[in-house]
């Protein structure tokens, strides 16, 4: 009796991420409805957020965050990837035994730190640094893109350390064996074997600088306009979330959630596809 | 002569980006522990953060974490525990694992508007029972996945042998299975402790903040992170001295929850 109640529970609980996905994609598609009727797709490149305060209403577009949200995360990308693989590089075939355990406790608890530290960190010891070599405001894409960079690292390092490890020793000292120098063994051996799990690694970690709120919040500015250079502040949809959620009404918050719908379904099909497709070996 | 040069400066470089990673992370923990350790009084655990102190912000954190993982640890072990030993890791399991992965890595700002769509909108405020459930979903995907693992290193030889002596299968589970695991679980809540005591976007517009002391959870409810955000775009020096001891406090505790963590694992081999 009591193993059929059990098992039916942990069955329940198992079906409820489902459950929570559908409700998550439910309750933003409803809420957005109002502006999903308003704008329809026109929404995605409307360079115009204005409320308007007498009929409850306004213009709302979605294309300086969502463009925010696409380049910060392409800066992280572009820094993070090299800086992670090296890692991975480092961690697996150059560092020595005793080296390997401190150096990954010291990656993870990289990764550990809350975004908010980032965040706060970046704008009072980064962002100055940023605005004296390169200029601008301090705060702004570049700035954003960075710590941005710097906080996904570990976490990419982390899943390509792991893939890299999956290697059967006997194919990289067969290499080896024919005179293979370090970086031919992880060029043609490492790197083939593990791509799934290199890819997918690269994909999660795109998909949690989509996400980001706290680190970009206090760096990219939070300013509702285009960038013309990669120093000027603008906004992401998390961060125009975070900090305009709150007070906003009628279309305005439904544009909002237009804008959370999208993020969700952006992240979710990266995700998806990271998880269904590249790991598929592992799994 | 030219492979060999390429090789040096691969190695070379790779080993820099280890450097590099490395320095970032003294940067963070030397400048933080500066700043915060400046900035901290004795009477900045004794005051609520209207009198600039955060006893009340830890005390809101703590509790808000605590229940969340109230929640989130049976729901998430009762589902590590189906996929692993219940579902015969067929196609469902497979697709049920993905989904699980997917909402680890879902936006916790969205997971942020989902709560309030749900549970602030139709109450009329903000309150702590809405940070609480968006801090549980999203601990609840690192525990089934946590405990999905941990169960899949129980040797088969341990489960066949409760069968042996007649024990049922949930009888099996619980007091041999999940026993023989329960190190590395232990380890896995304690990690998904230290991420979600350290969240901010979820309770923005959950929990949001409290400035006084309170242990309603329909009210307002006092945040550490949320407070950490709104204390560093102060202009004034005081408010940004305490956010620098705030976060100096919460990073603390989440590194040494990670350190207690990955100690109890070592130890046990």
């Amino acid at each position: 009796m009591g193993g059929t109640l059990f098992k039916n529970f942990s069955f329940f609980s198992a079906t409820l991420s489902f459950f929570i996905l559908v409700g998550i994609f439910a309750v933003l598609f409803n809420y957005a409805q109002e502006a999903l009727q308003e704008f329809g797709i026109n929404f995605l490149y409307g360079e115009t957020w204005e409320v308007d305060e007498e009929d409850e209403g306004g213009i709302f577009g979605g294309w300086i965050p969502i463009v925010g949200t696409l380049l910060s995360t392409l800066i992280a990308m572009v820094i993070a990837i090299p800086l992670a693989m090296g890692i991975a590089i480092f961690l697996t075939e150059i560092a020595h035994e005793k080296l390997v355990k401190p150096v990954s406790i010291a990656i993870e608890l990289l990764a550990a730190i809350p975004s908010i530290i980032y965040g706060m960190w970046g704008l009072f010891y980064f962002a100055p640094i940023v605005q004296s070599t390169v200029g601008g405001d301090g705060v702004g894409l570049l700035t954003a893109g960075i710590v941005l960079a710097i906080m996904i690292i570990p976490f990419m390092a982390a899943i390509t350390r792991d893939a890299m490890n999956t290697v059967p020793p006997v194919l990289k000292e067969s290499a080896y064996a024919m005179g293979a120098t370090t970086f031919e063994v992880v060029k043609d051996v490492v790197m083939p074997y593990a791509k799934g799990g290199i890819i997918g690694s690269i994909i999660l970690a795109l998909g949690r600088a989509l996400g980001e709120t706290m680190a970009v919040a206090f760096l990219i500015g939070s300013v509702m306009s285009i960038p013309s250079r990669i120093t000027d502040p603008t906004t992401s949809i998390p961060v125009l979330l975070a900090n305009n959620f709150a007070e906003a009404q009628d279309l305005e918050i439904s544009a909002m959630y237009y804008l959370a719908l999208i993020l969700f379904v952006v992240s979710f099909a990266l995700i998806s596809l990271a998880k269904f497709y590249f790991f598929r070996k592992t799994v | 002569m030219n492979r060999l040069f390429l090789n040096k400066a691969i190695l070379m470089l790779s080993t820099l980006s280890a450097v590099i990673g490395l320095g970032f992370l003294l940067w963070i923990l030397i400048t933080l522990s500066y700043k915060g350790i400046m900035s901290l009084h004795w009477s900045t655990f004794t005051n609520d953060l209207v009198e600039g102190g955060i006893r009340n912000l830890l005390v809101g954190q703590f509790t808000m974490a605590l229940m969340a993982s109230a929640i989130a640890v049976p729901i998430g072990m009762l589902a590590g525990i189906y996929l692993r030993e219940y579902s015969n890791n067929g196609k469902l399991a497979a697709v049920m694992r993905n989904l699980s992965d997917v909402m680890m890595s879902a936006p916790s700002i969205v997971i942020g508007v989902f709560v309030f769509a749900l549970l602030v909108d139709p109450f009329g405020g903000y309150n702590g029972w809405a940070g609480i459930v968006a801090l549980a979903i999203m601990m609840i995907p690192i525990i089934i996945s946590t405990t999905d693992n941990m169960l899949s290193l129980v040797p088969q030889e341990l489960r066949e042998a409760g069968m042996a002596l007649g024990g049922s299968k949930h009888k099996i589970i619980l007091q041999i299975v999940v026993k023989a695991a329960k190190v590395g679980i232990t380890t896995g809540v304690l990690l998904s402790f230290a991420r979600i005591i350290g969240e901010t976007a979820p309770l923005l517009f959950t929990s949001a903040n409290n400035q006084f002391f309170t242990m309603d959870l329909t009210e307002q409810f006092p945040s550490l992170t949320v407070s950490i955000y709104n204390l560093a775009t102060y202009p004034d020096e005081a408010s940004r001295e305490l956010a620098w001891a705030a976060s100096f406090v919460l990073t603390m505790v989440v590194l040494l929850i990670n350190l207690v963590g990955r100690f109890i694992t070592r130890s046990k081999k």
